[in-house]
């Protein structure tokens, strides 16, 4: 069994996020990238799935030199090999463009499962896997909580609301993630030594035959025009009381009074 | 340029999503501003018999792929069928609402029409010359306002956030031919989650609860219960097990729009803040009056949520 894993840097979840000065991107300076979570539940299932039936799992990120890291920690906890396409022309596209690039640079490796993760927690776009599923003409299964392999077929455990589908389809296909698939591993010492010796590849738009013209800033087909702070919420109102029940009542009174909600 | 509005609506067991009638009611507002003609997608089974009551929110033409195979969502079929409509209406805008069966589906006509998609948006603006969609990123901690290129855009809109709007439309339904291909995923089994369990993303109210619960989320599910509502989670309630993952709010978890947040014992991290910042009032319950979250509130209350909360279910009983 191969499978690819999808994996992108993101900023750190407890990062305060503040717009740049051009008003379109974000400040990066002292922002910590990590590996996107979702991406992280990605490559433990995958390394479950290779303890389970053999096989390799290979990474593959597009993104700048600096997205070295999150492959070498991939590395580090258990998996193969790594593929970077860094190239600057590729900066800033948008997921369709990310993903007509991580579908070329997916026909020099052979899989027969790929696993992303269900949005990177940066843009929340949640297109990116769906787009490669598409461009490469296999099946996708979104927000998967549990999988099993047999005879060729991959079984999963979907959540949508108010319920968990049971989906079924034959591989090669493609999966994204979501909580509670597993609990992510640590690398260990070990594996950070042992993943410095493993293959880290990188390759640009050219050796995997994408048009510079059809990716990166230039050619997104989705533009921002700007960003903004989300609107601030004036000082909260705080309740008077000396007791719970007068806490209690004085909430209670502002929602059925003024707020009309309760 | 071609101005009609082409919307995709989400059904089951013949029963139409609430998101369903918000992306009609914008549908008819995108199209009145274009000038143009709003048609209505309905995939399922056996689904002509509710197909017209789109009309009241001002669906023109009401498009209805009827067949038993489609009784179930599946990416393929519906991806098929929802390009084929595409094709039919040649729509300037498509607007599907982003719950998960929207999100997945909406993700894969994207990439089959070629076409730029701003998913999760929570607001669609008409300006003279372009349409701008404002959607969340990094959770909610920032706003962006983004335009697309091309022919069709296509916008995936958060549920429970746009208003519905009754407005007569001729609604006049039309069968269309389907011709899809087998879907290459089938849904083998669909597990319910047991009791009338009210869905986060859905939900009108949310009470949640945190680090401060010490895991006991008694006194918390009676508060939701009593509002109607549903129960959240922070992370760290997640981690320790308290709750399921379904239940976690935050950049990692739901994103979250209630009228109305109740945030138990949560200190208010940013990635938690986040996932519920679009909420329309946040109360905020905490025994530390420092405790960030009170930042981010409407309404706080300083003190024991064990006291506290009990208390205000008691008071809206009395309601």
């Amino acid at each position: 069994m191969n499978v690819v894993v999808l994996v992108k840097q993101v900023p750190d979840t407890e990062a305060l996020i503040q717009v740049a000065e051009d008003g379109k991107s974000i400040n990066t300076d002292g922002i910590k990238w990590i590996m996107n979570p979702y991406d992280e539940l990605a490559v433990e299932e995958a390394l479950q799935i290779k303890e389970a039936h053999g096989g390799s799992v290979t990474v593959l990120s597009m993104g700048l030199k600096n997205s070295e890291k999150i492959l070498r920690t991939a590395l580090a906890m258990g998996a193969d090999k790594a593929l970077l396409v860094d190239d600057p022309l590729a900066f800033a596209s948008d997921s369709l463009a990310t993903a007509k690039i991580l579908s070329a640079a997916l026909k020099e490796i052979p899989f027969d499962l790929i696993i992303a993760g269900q949005r990177g927690v940066d843009e929340d776009n949640y297109q990116v896997g769906a787009a490669v599923a598409e461009y490469l003409g296999i099946p996708q299964i979104s927000l998967v909580v549990k999988e099993e392999i047999s005879d060729g077929k991959i079984r999963c455990h979907r959540t949508v609301e108010g319920a968990v589908e049971i989906i079924e389809a034959s591989l090669p296909a493609l999966i994204t993630t979501q909580r509670g698939l597993n609990e992510p591993r640590y690398a260990t010492l070990p594996g950070i030594m042992k993943a410095k010796k493993k293959p880290l590849e990188t390759r640009n738009l050219a050796d995997i035959g994408v048009e510079p013209a059809s990716v990166g800033m230039d050619n997104r087909r989705v533009k921002i025009v700007s960003l903004t702070l989300p609107p601030q919420r004036e000082a909260a109102v705080m309740i008077q009381g000396e007791t719970p029940t007068e806490l209690g009542a004085g909430l209670v009174k502002i929602l059925h009074e003024e707020i009309k909600i309760v | 340029m071609t101005q009609s509005v082409l919307v995709i609506t989400e059904q089951q067991n013949k029963v139409f999503r609430k998101v369903s009638f918000e992306v009609v009611s914008e549908g008819r507002r995108i199209a009145d501003s274009l000038n143009g003609e709003l048609v209505a997608l309905v995939i399922g089974a056996d689904v002509e018999s509710i197909a017209k009551d789109l009309g009241q929110y001002g669906a023109d033409k009401i498009l209805v792929a009827d067949d038993s195979a489609l009784y179930d969502y599946t990416t393929d079929a519906f991806t098929d069928i929802s390009a084929a409509a595409a094709a039919q209406t040649d729509p300037a805008l498509i607007i599907i609402g982003a719950s998960s069966q929207g999100k997945d589906l909406a993700a894969r006509l994207a990439a089959r029409l070629d076409a730029g998609l701003a998913m999760d948006c929570l607001a669609i603006k008409d300006t003279d010359e372009k349409l701008i969609f404002t959607r969340p990123l990094y959770g909610g901690k920032i706003m962006a306002q983004v335009e697309i290129e091309g022919t069709p855009q296509i916008a995936a809109v958060r549920p429970n956030v746009l208003s519905t709007t009754k407005t007569a439309g001729s609604g006049i339904v039309e069968k269309i031919d389907i011709n899809f291909e087998k879907s290459r995923t089938s849904v083998v089994e669909k597990l319910i989650e047991e009791g009338d369990k009210i869905e986060l993303t859905e939900a009108d109210v949310i009470v949640s609860g945190g680090h401060g619960t010490n895991g006991d989320f008694e006194a918390i599910e009676e508060l939701a219960s009593v509002l109607n509502g549903a129960v959240g989670a922070s992370r760290f309630a997640v981690d320790e097990g308290w709750r399921s993952h379904n239940d976690q709010v935050g950049q990692t978890g739901k994103i979250v729009s209630p009228s109305l947040y109740i945030a138990c014992g949560i200190s208010g991290a940013i990635q938690h803040v986040a996932g519920m910042s679009t909420s329309k009032t946040i109360v905020a319950i905490n025994k530390d009056p420092e405790a960030p979250i009170f930042q981010k509130a409407d309404i706080g209350i300083v003190g024991d949520l064990f006291e506290v909360i009990p208390k205000i279910t008691e008071e809206i009983k009395k309601l």
